[in-house]
Parts: structure tokens; sequence; C-alpha cells
């Protein structure tokens, strides 16, 4: 188990070097570092001295690995539009977005694995086929016509629930949670529903596909032959092995989620780093696009890690071929 | 006395779309405790459909029609699920094909044998712990103790099947089936697992029913044959008279396929043919069309099995009939 965690942490931060060359490489190409600092009022030769001085004239490379030295240490450069380090204004926002989209995982978790199992051992059942036409259903809708009909019916409607904003927040150790509020928690319901509704049929329906293909293996066969309670074989015995492609697709699905951030937040109005996204580039402020890219290439990289730990805690032949 | 098992007229049907296709058609059998039963025939011939349905486990659509299961006295045909689940891995246990794919690859060894047990005992992890080891030690597994933490992937197929029948032995059942426990291992490894199953019946008061197309594995391990053919039973006696003087022209035909068999030269001697398809069974005999002895009555009418006092067995074929009369 060392050894396989150790090597799946190498292989993280040979992802992050990528991401991390990528992301200097369009910065590079697009960004105007000088403009970030000192504006556009500035003459040609106090930009051209500004340049020179700040090594933007160095070959790619050097710049390269300055640009890395410092990202290292959390500096990813200046934001033009808020004056502020990107990482910062980065930072502030990224509460707001990680509860929405820990809000929707929970519900996809919560939801999808009972459903999943009920149609997995009931496929017969009128229930089951409910569920799956939903699903299909479920999928072909985009997110922001789930979200705008949300809104619609919810809160133009009913007025139940608020269709914008996070409401009431509490500050923990600079960590601006709306989880612990009444009125926070009004304002996740809407936006965490529409970004679970995409992944959640297509969960449903790999849980079951999973699970139906495990029912017939022959070892599920011969935990019948032994006597077993049906719950044990279900819960257990089944439910096991069925976890094991459902976590590799999850890890990879998380990648999806935080793209759809960027549409559930803009329609939701939801001041997290989806939001702050589309305005950056709106103000084309290549410096902040970098570090959102930079930092959701983070958040991914370190899930990804997390999940495939996970993965070998359920899985031995991982485990042990790992220690070899 | 009561038999151990009796099977009585069993019919095991599989509803399918286009109509419901018949598995195992009219067997009947019995077993007393200790008895070694071998069930042969060619593969698809229903030997494992037959196997399951004693344990209520015919794989969907299967069902069973007709036909009573009599077991220590209880008709397990119409038993409901909870009183069966609590005769399964207790009092009969299977043994399976495949060793590599028997054992869940997620769970212990340990959390697979003691699980079994505390779905048929109250009793602590640790008592269970102790009669798992006892079952392993019983399987010849070296080191049990160790053994219980380690997941089936760390053993070979030769170890996962003594694995499986420590399994199979855990509650010390009346009966074990085991449905071709050998075919997916190696030559030398068959062997000992042979030799591991008589001597664990040979100790106990266990019956075994044998499942195996290999007429040299059932020779081995019982003292008495069920040959089945296309979903029927064609000739049903000891070991001995069986295997030296077979009656049924099937029966006649594998023992001849054997290797080294008294009628074969170097090459081996297949029955020509194929066993029908459960759909197309012909009419009459179904094994008429592969028959050497092929009369006209056998492409019209269906052979009954009778016991033949001469023969100390019964046998379902029209060549018996006509030579008790006397006629032809
Ligand atoms: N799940 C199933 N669905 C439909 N038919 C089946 C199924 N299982 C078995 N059968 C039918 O029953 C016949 C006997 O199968 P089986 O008992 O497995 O043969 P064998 O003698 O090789 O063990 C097969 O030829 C097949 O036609
Ligand atoms: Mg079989």
């Amino acid at each position: 188990m060392f050894a396989f965690t150790i090597r799946r942490i190498a292989q993280g931060i040979l992802v992050m070097l990528i991401i991390s060359f990528l992301c200097f490489t369009i910065q590079h190409a697009i960004g105007d570092p000088v403009r970030d600092i000192v504006g556009i009022s500035v003459s040609a030769a106090e930009r051209e001295a500004l340049r020179e001085k700040m090594g933007l004239n160095d070959p790619f490379l050097s710049q390269y690995i300055r640009f890395l030295g410092k990202a290292v240490r959390g500096d990813v450069g200046m934001s033009f539009f808020f004056k502020k380090p990107a990482l910062e204004v980065i930072l502030f926002k990224a509460p707001a977005t990680l509860e929405l989209v820990f809000v929707s995982s929970v519900i996809i978790i919560f939801i999808s694995i009972p459903l999943g199992i009920y149609c997995a051992i009931n496929p017969k059942h009128i229930l089951s086929r409910i569920i799956m036409g939903m699903s299909i259903v479920g999928v072909s809708i985009p997110v922001f016509l789930t979200a705008i009909m949300l809104i619609y019916i919810f809160s133009v409607e009913l007025h139940w629930l608020p269709s914008y904003g996070r409401g009431e927040l509490v500050n923990i150790g600079g960590w601006k949670s709306g989880l612990f509020t009444i009125s926070g928690i009004r304002h996740l319901i809407l936006p965490s529903i529409a970004l679970s509704s995409i992944m959640l049929p297509l969960f449903i329906r790999l849980i079951r596909s999973q699970m139906m293909e495990i029912l017939e293996t022959e070892y599920i066969k011969f935990a019948w032959a032994k006597g077993l309670h049906k719950r044990r074989i279900w819960f257990i015995h089944a439910f096991k092995n069925t976890l094991l492609p459902v976590i590799t697709v999850g890890g990879v699905q998380l990648g999806t989620m935080i793209a759809f951030t960027i549409l559930t937040e803009t329609v939701f109005q939801w001041q997290g780093l989806g939001f702050l996204f589309i305005e950056a580039v709106e103000r084309a402020d290549t410096t902040l696009l970098v570090a959102y890219l930079m930092v959701v290439g983070v958040i991914f990289v370190v899930v990804n890690t997390i999940v495939d730990l996970i993965y070998g805690l359920v899985n031995p032949t991982v485990r042990i071929q790992g220690t070899r | 006395m009561e038999h151990l098992l009796e099977l009585q007229n069993i019919v095991v049907r599989f509803a399918l779309r286009f109509g419901d296709l018949t598995a195992v058609d009219d067997v009947s059998f019995t077993l007393d405790r200790g008895d070694r039963m071998g069930l042969v025939g060619e593969s698809g011939a229903g030997k494992s459909v037959t196997g399951f349905s004693i344990i209520g486990l015919i794989s969907r659509p299967g069902y069973i029609a007709s036909g009573r299961i009599l077991f220590e006295g209880t008709d397990l045909a119409h038993l409901n699920e909870e009183a069966l689940r609590n005769i399964r891995g207790n009092r009969i246990s299977m043994i399976f094909q495949d060793p590599m794919m028997t054992l869940n690859p997620v769970l212990t060894i340990g959390t697979q044998m003691t699980e079994t047990l505390q779905a048929h005992m109250d009793i602590t992890d640790e008592e269970a712990a102790a009669m798992a080891v006892d079952r392993l030690r019983m399987v010849h597994i070296p080191s049990p103790e160790k053994r219980l933490n380690q997941y089936p992937h760390e053993f070979s197929g030769g170890m996962r099947q003594r694995i499986v029948i420590a399994i199979a032995l855990l509650m010390d059942p009346a009966l074990i089936i085991a449905d071709e426990p050998t075919t997916a291992l190696d030559v030398t490894i068959q062997a000992e697992i042979l030799d591991l199953l008589l001597e664990l019946c040979a100790t106990g008061k266990t019956g075994l029913i044998l499942i195996t197309h290999d007429l040299a594995v059932v020779s081995q391990v019982t003292d008495k044959i069920t040959v089945m053919y296309a979903g029927r039973i064609v000739e049903m006696g000891s070991t001995d008279t069986i295997i030296h003087d077979p009656r049924h022209p099937y029966t006649q035909g594998l023992i001849n396929a054997l290797p080294g068999s008294r009628h074969t030269g170097s090459r081996l001697n297949q029955i020509p043919g194929m066993m029908p398809n459960l759909l197309t069974i012909p009419p009459g005999c179904s094994f008429h069309p592969r028959c050497p002895f092929m009369m006209d009555i056998c492409t019209k009418q269906a052979p009954r099995l009778k016991y033949y006092k001469e023969h100390e067995r019964q046998i379902s074929c029209f060549l018996m009939e006509n030579q008790n009369k006397g006629s032809i």
C-alpha cells in the first residue's frame, strides 16, 4: 500500500507539471503582465524598460522555470481587474464552488447507490422501469435548462426557495460557509440539484449495470449456495465489487462536474470559481484565468489521487501489486 | 429406512421467450447416507441443472415444473426460501467447477468462511475462526491460521479448490454436490483433489453427488453412476457393473471414448454426431440418431427407464426390452 501511495502521488505531481506548462504557454502567448501591473496609460519606452526588468524578454524555458518556482510558493501573478494576487482572489471564491460540488456529490452518492442497487436486484419491477426511463430523460436535458426549470417552479411559481446568491454565510477561519445556516442551505438546494442532475442518471445506470453483471458471477452463485442471507449477498458480496468500476468513473466524472459548475454558477449567480471564470474571460484577465486552471488542476489531481487510494483500499489485488 | 435424498420425477424447465424448454425430464434417483454417486453425460445433458435444482438455485428463468425432492424427509421442491437458505451450505453444500471464479475477490478467506458459519449458527467471530482453521487443516492447507487474512488471488488454483472444499465442509453437511470439481484444474492437481474428496467422504457419513463429463473421474471416486442424455437418465447402477459392462449404447459409447479403454486402439473413439439441442430433441428415443443399434421403434416411441434384474441396474433402451422377451 505504501509503494502504491508513493507511485500515485508521483503521478499526480507529473500531471501538475504538465498542467502548469500548458498554463504558462497560454499566459505567454496571450497575457500581458505589464498591463496587469501598470495599466494601459504608460509610454512604450517605459513599458519596454519594465518588460526587461521583469525578465519578459528572457528565453521561454527560463521564464517557465521562474513561473514554476513562484507557483510552488503560491504566487501565480496579479489579477488585472482585482489588483490583488490571483491566487488570493481564487481562494476567496473557492469555498462557494467546493461546497456546491460537495453537496452535489453527496446528493449523487445518496440517491444513485440505493436506486442503482434497487434496479439491479428488481430489474423487472415497474419502479425500476420508471427509474430507468426517467434517467434516460435526465441525461438528455442540458444543465442550464434543468436550472431554469427549477428556478421557474420552486422560486417563481411556488416561492419556496431562493434562486440566486449564497444567502447568509458563517466565517470559519477564513472559509465562508453556507452549510451552517438555514438561509445558506436553502440557497444551496436548487444549484446543487441542478449540478447533480447531469451525473445522477449516469451513476444510477452505471451502478445498475455493474451490479447486474456481478450478480451473474460464479462467486455470487457460490454465496447463495453457502446459504448466506440475501442482504449480505447484495450489500457486501455484490456491492463491494460493483464499487470498483464506479469509483474509477466517479474520479473521472468529477472533472466534468467542475466544468459544469461554470454553467450552474452563472445561472444561479453563485459567487464561486465558475462565476469568476466567466467574469475573467469577459475582462481578459489572463492571469486570473491561468490561476483558475491551475487551482482546478490541483483539485482534480488531489481528488483523483484520493479516489485511486480508496480504490486500492477496496481492491486487494491493487494493494498487493503495490507492495511488490 | 428413509433415504438421505430422493428425487421423484423431477422436471426442470426454462421459461424462454418462445416457450418452455425442458432441461431435466422425469429424473428420479435415491442416495443413502454416505453414498457417492456420479452424475455423468456430455456437456448440456442437464447434470448441473439437476444438481442446482436440489438446493433451489436453478438460474433464472429456470424452475422446477413438477416432481419432489425429498431430503431428510422434507420436500425441498416446495420449501419456502428461508428454510431452503438454512439448508444450503449447512446440510447440503456445493463445490463449483472453476476455483478461480468461485471465491469473492474482495473478501478475505476468513470472511468467506466465518460468514458461512454465522449464517447458520449463533457463534462469535473467534469460535467461527477456530472452526475455519480446523476445516482448512482438514483439506491440508499449510499454516491455516495465517491464511484467514489472505485474499483469493494469493492462492493457486489447486489451493483455492481446497479452500472451496473447506467451505463446503464447514457445517458438516450430509450431502456435498460437486459440479465438475476438477475440470478446470491441471491433471496432477486433479488427482490430488479427487483423493482429497474421497478421503473426506470415506471418513465421514457425507453423501456425495459428483457431476462430471469424465467417466474416468467417476470410476475413481463413486460407488454408483447415473448416466444422463438430453435431460433424461439412460442408465443407472453400481459403478463397477456400469464401467465393466455398460449396457446402454450411449454409456458404451462414453466408455469406448475413454483413452485406454479395451475397445480402443491408439485413437479415441468419439460417439458420432452431437447431443441434440434441447429445442430439437428428436421424437422417440433422443439418442436414436447417434445409436449404432437403432431400430424402427426407437424413432417412434421413447423407451422407459426400467430395472433389469439380470443386469442389476436401470436402463432406458428398447434393446433390453427385446432381449428380455427373447424376441427379434
Ligand atoms: N440459464 C439458462 N437459460 C436457458 N437454458 C439453460 C440455462 N441453463 C441451462 N440451460 C439449458 O439446460 C441444458 C442443460 O444444462 P446443464 O445442466 O448446465 O448441462 P451440463 O450437463 O453440461 O451440466 C442446457 O443445454 C441448456 O439448454
Ligand atoms: Mg455443467
